[in-house]
């Protein structure tokens, strides 16, 4: 009995605690955005603020959707080859369609084709996962191998590129702007507002957090488990094929070398944000800071030749770490 | 009579020499896999060269086989052996010291062996060499920088991997202006790991970073294509010119047809494996020698010659 006003009391210190050690991301973003200015004064350039977070956007919608899949307790290697694969299927179908069809309309269709792929390789991993019972890291391991190499054939490990026209007619939905604001980055905070909302105050958005922090808990209490995971390898598919909508009309093609290690700097991005790897817990703004940090990291390294050039993956494997450490107070 | 004679013994010799042809010979080609647009010309131009060496020499068979880490080439190389008991291997290594010790054991068994592009670290394990000329590279196209400047300007350099490939085409591009075009100012050089992504990113830094550009080189065709969406994204007009390297289809296109900004390529030709498999089927079937070391010199493609470099059915 006596023990138990002294927990009360107690309760509250940690999380606290907890509180300022989920600001870690943003206080490491805040504080390499400081050392940029002062290596670099075009660092808060708005074009280059611009450039930066419309590079963000990439890894950051998929991020987004590995969000969910990890805080299922799930993961998905294979986001990268994905995005090539969907690039250069999408790419490879608006080539084929004949120009009667007018440039919009076949845009349109490559668009759709390229969701439908995204969410189709969501659903075989998701079903494969629940129904065949293999461990989401071998599926994702293997369609990683399988998409790329679909890739690779598909352009005879050359580049698959989009009709000049086409082309054109495309690249305002990555070089266009909506009230001064590149389309990348507009889509990339819908995206973050979407997730957040499905995550934070939905039904499914409970069932994902329950499904990873317990899962025969969240089973006992009548969720769906197999089919809440099934969903967050769909979302994961979507905003893969988001991603890649966005990807191609940069530079209008596709080949083996697209989306190379993406997967990692996604896990990366979404572990910076305080999501726990192990599932159970996470944050969508978290990864969104993730992304932008991940990002500005390459970018600094680029503004200033201080360093060798030989180390710039050290110097971002530092900062990954430290960020880290940050938030080592949530750990209790 | 006489004629009829004469008809015997030409068939006679046709027939020997059909006998000679007869010698069966088998080449082991092994490559990496297409994983990028340049070893995707390596893949493209191998069975090419295996199309018209079988034909022209009956006795030859040829056997491509193409793989995606060294590991796994060195496998290959073993059952290239084993059961298809090749004479000969033109091999272009993955990398070159994991596969040193597996060519050198293949040639102790009395297999000619043909290194192409990345020798191996042991040379005697290797009894021919085939390569395209990586300082060249860099020297051609410091030369064309410093020409086409006026020998005076600043550029940026974008780099590949970094590689001893890499460093040996930025040392010789850095010796020569250093020995002739002292007042070219390179501003940065940074890594864009021969790929388009990664060129479009540094040379959007590199465009927040530096008012004034003169030219640009991107060492590689892959980075050139990031590095010309960059420019024309930032809407500047400072820059002459890009040079690229390396010789892609789309590249030398642009050159034929007078691009502003790409006025020349380097070649880094994915056609020396066929120079490769050529000079080995040609030794094998005429006991004609080898030389020990082939070096295929990188070109300058301008507007004038590129047609000649201009391969549209590969894929590179």
């Amino acid at each position: 009995m006596t023990t138990q006003p002294r927990e009360a009391q107690t309760a509250p210190r940690p999380s606290a605690l907890a509180r300022l050690g989920s600001l870690g991301p943003l206080l490491g973003l805040l504080a390499l955005m400081v050392v940029a200015t002062l290596l670099n004064h075009d660092f808060l350039t708005i074009s280059n603020l611009s450039n930066v977070l419309t590079r963000a956007a990439f890894i950051g919608i998929i991020a987004v959707g590995a969000t969910f899949v990890i805080i299922s307790g799930g993961i998905d290697l294979s986001v990268g080859s994905m995005a090539a694969l969907i690039a250069g299927s999408m790419i490879l179908v608006m080539n084929a369609l004949g120009p009667s069809l007018g440039s919009v309309a076949i845009i349109a269709i490559g668009m759709l084709c390229a969701l439908a792929i995204g969410a189709a390789a969501g659903l075989l991993h998701g079903t494969v996962i629940t129904r065949g019972r293999i461990e989401p890291f071998i599926v994702t391991l293997g369609t990683l191998g399988i998409f790329r190499s679909v890739l690779t054939y598909l352009s005879q490990g050359g580049s698959i590129s989009l009709n000049n026209d086409l082309s054109d007619a495309y690249s305002p939905v990555f070089y266009g702007q909506l009230l001064g604001i590149p389309i990348p980055i507009l889509v990339f905070a819908a995206v973050a507002l979407l997730g957040g909302l499905i995550l934070n105050r939905t039904r499914y958005g409970r069932y994902v957090q329950a499904t990873g922090s317990n899962e025969q808990v969240a089973r006992y209490a009548a969720v769906n488990v197999a089919q809440v995971k099934v969903v967050t390898y769909v979302i994961q598919g979507l905003c893969v094929a988001l991603a890649t909508l966005l990807y191609v009309p940069r530079l209008g093609s596709a080949s083996p070398s697209t989306g190379l290690l993406w997967e990692l700097e996604a896990i990366a991005a979404v572990i910076i944000g305080g999501t726990a790897l192990k599932g159970g817990a996470g944050r969508i703004w978290g990864t969104v800071v993730g992304a932008i940090l991940l990002v500005t990291i390459e970018n600094v390294l680029n503004l200033t030749s201080i360093i060798s050039v030989y180390l710039n993956a050290a110097v971002q494997g530092v900062v990954i770490i430290i960020v880290a450490f940050m938030q080592r107070g949530k750990r209790t | 009579m006489k004629q009829l004679k004469s008809l015997a013994l030409l068939s006679a010799a046709l027939l020997a020499s059909a006998a000679l042809a007869q010698t069966k010979q088998v080449m082991g080609v092994s490559i990496p896999s297409a994983d990028h647009g340049w070893t995707a010309g390596i893949v493209y131009w191998a069975n090419q060269t295996k199309a018209e060496l079988e034909k022209m020499y009956p006795g030859l068979t040829v056997i491509v086989k193409t793989a995606k880490d060294a590991n796994e080439q060195a496998n290959q190389i073993q059952d290239l052996s084993a059961v298809n008991k090749i004479n000969s291997l033109v091999i272009l290594p993955q990398e070159s010291a994991p596969l040193t010790r597996p060519v050198g054991n293949l040639q102790k068994k009395g297999v000619f062996t043909v290194v192409v592009d990345r020798a191996l670290t042991d040379p005697t394990a290797q009894s021919a060499y085939v390569a395209g000329d990586n300082p060249g590279l860099g020297k051609v196209s410091a030369e064309y920088v410093g020409k086409t400047l006026g020998g005076k300007g600043n550029i940026v350099v974008l780099r590949g991997i970094a590689t001893v490939i890499d460093n040996q085409r930025v040392d010789g591009f850095e010796g020569v202006l250093k020995s002739k075009y002292p007042d070219i100012k390179i501003l940065d050089k940074q890594y864009a790991n021969w790929n388009r992504d990664d060129g479009f990113k540094v040379m959007q830094d590199y465009l927040t970073r530096f008012p004034k550009i003169d030219a640009v080189w991107a060492q590689d065709d892959d980075i050139a294509v990031g590095v010309l969406k960059a420019i024309q994204q930032a809407g500047r007009s400072d820059i002459k010119f890009v040079l690229g390297g390396a010789g892609m289809k789309e590249m030398v296109k642009k050159v034929q047809d007078g691009d502003p900004l790409i006025t020349a390529d380097v070649t880094y030709p994915p056609t020396m494996i066929r120079d490769a498999m050529r000079l080995t089927a040609k030794s094998m079937m005429t006991k004609a020698t080898m030389p020990k070391s082939t070096i295929i010199p990188s070109v300058l493609i301008t507007k004038s010659n590129a047609a000649q470099y201009y391969y549209p059915n590969s894929p590179f």
